[in-house]
């Protein structure tokens, strides 16, 4: 949890995702399976101990038919900057090992499977229940351990894991900008899986810095939220909708209160 | 007998059939749980019922009222060496004893929780300082070890151990400088106490749990200090009763136990008003500031709100006003029914604070978590009592636990 | 814990709490090599010591 000086220049990668554009086709949750090496169990009925870095929840406004909407909303980790300052998010500052970490350049929240030794603080703490377990050690199958990306390492039984905005890209694409002697990387250079795989453009991704990227421009409009926003976890995920109920649903509110309106006492930290 | 060497003088024991076939159960029941934790170790966390919306359970709630009911050892420690109770001296053997099997059921049960137990030492060696667990898992281990000098000079009374000159010195000298370990004790509880409070504390993503913060401790850390010195004598009077039942004499004088009874009175009463203020301004303040009613909190039909009526009113105000009160200090079943019903408040906050922080539902869209422990987690929670009672058990037969002993049971 | 784990820093958090924790450790070890010595001394060197048996 060290901190750098130099906040200004830091890149805030982030996503915006559009709840109006979101089919809940779950091409996002495949993209990252595939991308990130996510084990599966064989048996996946409950849904409490499987593995995913995004999930995709059904919400409805629970009016009955012909009023009756549905709306799909996918959730990765939201790479909390957390109260006051960047690097006090829910999961970093609780970790006993320092297992899992805030990164000052990317503000990506990271996961050291090698370091973790499975106290399961973290998910105790996380509100998106974004962190997941290795309750078993993981298994594929036959033949299919030959396509596992080799750019992530696989977890092993007993650690915590979650979405880590696809941060092995983030590498390569550093990594092809220094033979290139570039410093900043370009929007589409770095880009994760999900926001790849989505079919209709629902996902975007880039950094919240930086004017020239979509990300910076959608985070404003009036149709974004973040979800829990009154915890002051500071999320880096924002949603777009046009629905007031999805809105509502994305926080706790009192039977009094509208969403939108409260005063902003939850600002944006930067 | 033959035993007798073993036995401290002047004191009676069961025959050594009826202490066999005692041990023989206890241990039986040990085993069922070494299997367990075994059984744990071996194929992992997925033997629990455990999930990920259910990271902390049972285990966790077993830690924290071990480590509450154990915190009556370092709060007598305190009052007899550092407040002068003199008195207390008579139960303080016993208070350490009960701190010892409580801590070391707490690292126990932490060794088995983890994901992986093998990288354990991960917390001290990489020890992340603004971790609430960090903290936890120092003071623990430290005032563990102060539990165990406390202890080992007891252990030397044994007359066999005794006769060894060596020994008989090391206790005596360890006696001698007690009231340092039990300060440096009292130093490490207040802060491992406090911190495990801290644990729930800080969790701002869950607003059941979180509370608003005094420098950087949240309230919490002061209520768990304060609950575990108000609330662990309570224990230690009770297992120290149980233990006068079953082997049918009077091992302590009553005064001994007005005094600490009263003591712990005065500090179930202090506490359980400063817990009412800190619920009151959570349910007022904390929570409604980000979004939250007190009857969101308990929505469920498990967590409705009679949980906090047993907490606070039955559990915390009633054995508070019976302790604090000569007439009900006095009466005995009114001095057990108190001790009892402090004993479960304590357990039930704990409780509270761990399972009922994991079940409540944070997105409208989501309902209550459930979760029902597995026959391993049962059997590895049981594990730490019948450790206990062996424990007791041969403290018992072995050591001259109870200075009043002899003096309240003559033998001829 | 200690300062050459590659996630010390000087700072604040670590000077209080790894302060405290060493201070603490230190007293319990000091107590305890005391207690140790002094009853090497008084076990193996003269008995001018034993008028303390049977008290504690
Ligand atoms: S969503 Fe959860 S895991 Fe991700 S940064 Fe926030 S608290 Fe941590
Ligand atoms: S489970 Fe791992 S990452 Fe989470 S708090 Fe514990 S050690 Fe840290």
């Amino acid at each position: 949890m060290k901190e750098k000086n130099d906040h200004k220049h830091a890149n805030r990668y982030g996503m915006v995702i559009d709840l109006d554009k979101c089919t809940g086709c779950g091409s996002c949750m495949v993209g990252c399976y595939a991308e990130n090496n996510v084990p599966f169990k064989p048996d996946e009925t409950n849904k409490l101990d499987s593995i995913n870095w995004i999930r995709i929840f059904k919400l409805t406004n629970k009016k009955p038919y012909p009023d009756t909407e549905v709306c799909y909303l996918p959730m990765p980790c939201m790479q909390c900057d957390g109260i006051g300052k960047h690097g006090h998010s829910p999961c970093v500052s609780v970790c006993p090992a320092v297992a899992t970490d805030y990164d000052y350049d990317t503000g990506i929240v990271s996961q050291i499977y090698t370091r973790c030794f499975g106290c399961r603080y973290c998910m105790a703490a996380c509100p998106y229940h974004a962190r997941k377990f290795n309750w078993w050690d993981p298994v594929w199958p036959a033949d299919m351990e030959k396509y596992l990306s080799p750019n992530v390492s696989p977890r092993m039984r007993g650690v915590v894991e979650k979405c880590s905005f696809c941060f092995h890209r983030h590498q390569l694409a550093k990594d092809k900008a220094y033979l290139e002697e570039r410093k900043e990387l370009e929007e589409d250079e770095y880009q994760t899986a999900c926001a790849d795989a989505c079919p209709t453009g629902a996902i975007t991704f880039g950094d919240l810095n930086n004017k020239d990227h979509a990300v910076y421009q959608l985070k404003n409009s009036p149709k974004a939220f973040r979800l829990l926003e009154r915890l002051e976890t500071n999320p880096k995920v924002y949603y777009l909708t046009s629905k007031e109920w999805v809105r509502r649903a994305g926080d706790n509110y009192l039977a009094h209160e509208e969403p939108g309106k409260l005063n902003h006492t939850v600002k944006e930290h930067h | 007998m033959k035993e007798t060497p073993l036995i401290p003088a002047g004191v009676k024991r069961c025959s050594k059939w009826q202490f066999s076939i005692w041990m023989a159960a206890v241990t039986a029941v040990l085993l069922w749980g070494v299997y367990a934790m075994f059984l744990i170790w071996y194929k992992g966390l997925n033997q629990t019922n455990m999930n990920d919306a259910y990271g902390f359970a049972l285990w966790i709630w077993a830690d924290l009222a071990v480590i509450a009911l154990g915190g009556g050892a370092f709060f007598s420690g305190f009052l007899t060496y550092i407040i002068g109770k003199n008195e207390l001296k008579n139960i303080i053997n016993y208070a350490v004893i009960i701190g010892f099997i409580c801590y070391s059921s707490a690292l126990l049960i932490l060794a088995i929780d983890i994901g992986q137990p093998l990288r354990g030492w991960f917390i001290f060696w990489h020890a992340n300082v603004h971790s609430m667990l960090t903290e936890v898992a120092f003071c623990l281990s430290c005032y563990f070890a102060v539990l165990t000098i406390e202890f080992i000079p007891l252990i030397l009374e044994n007359p066999k151990l005794d006769k060894k000159p060596f020994l008989h010195h090391l206790s005596h000298n360890m006696h001698g400088i007690m009231a340092i370990f039990a300060a440096t004790g009292v130093f490490l509880s207040f802060f491992h106490q406090g911190s495990l409070g801290g644990v729930a504390g800080v969790l701002f993503g869950r607003p059941f749990a979180y509370r608003e913060h005094i420098f950087i401790w949240p309230f919490t850390f002061f209520l768990f200090t304060w609950s575990a010195a108000a609330f662990g004598p309570c224990f230690t009077i009770l297992v120290t009763k149980v233990t006068e039942l079953i082997t049918r004499k009077k091992l302590v004088k009553d005064s001994v136990y007005q005094l600490l009874a009263k003591i712990s009175g005065w500090m179930i009463l202090t506490y359980i008003i400063a817990k009412t203020i800190d619920t009151l301004y959570w349910a007022f303040v904390t929570a409604p500031s980000k979004g939250f009613t007190l009857m969101d909190f308990y929505a469920s039909s498990t967590y409705n709100i009679g949980i906090l009526f047993a907490e606070i009113v039955l559990c915390g105000f009633v054995p508070g006003l019976i302790l604090i009160t000569k007439r009900g200090r006095e009466n005995s079943f009114l001095l057990m029914t108190a001790v009892i019903l402090a004993v479960i408040g304590v357990s039930l906050n704990r409780w509270v604070m761990v399972l009922q922080v994991m079940a409540v539902p944070l997105f409208s869209f989501n309902d209550w978590y459930a979760y029902m422990p597995s026959w391993q987690e049962v059997a590895t929670t049981v594990l730490p009592v019948a450790y206990g009672l062996i424990v007791i058990s041969l403290a018992h037969r072995y050591l001259p636990v109870f200075p009043q002993e002899k003096e309240l049971n003559p033998i001829d | 814990m200690f300062p050459f784990c590659f996630e010390w820093a000087w700072d604040m958090g670590h000077i209080v709490f790894m302060g405290g924790l060493w201070y603490a450790l230190s007293i319990i070890g000091a107590g305890l090599t005391f207690a140790i010595i002094k009853s090497i001394f008084d076990s193996t060197g003269g008995g001018h010591d034993n008028h303390d048996h049977g008290h504690h």
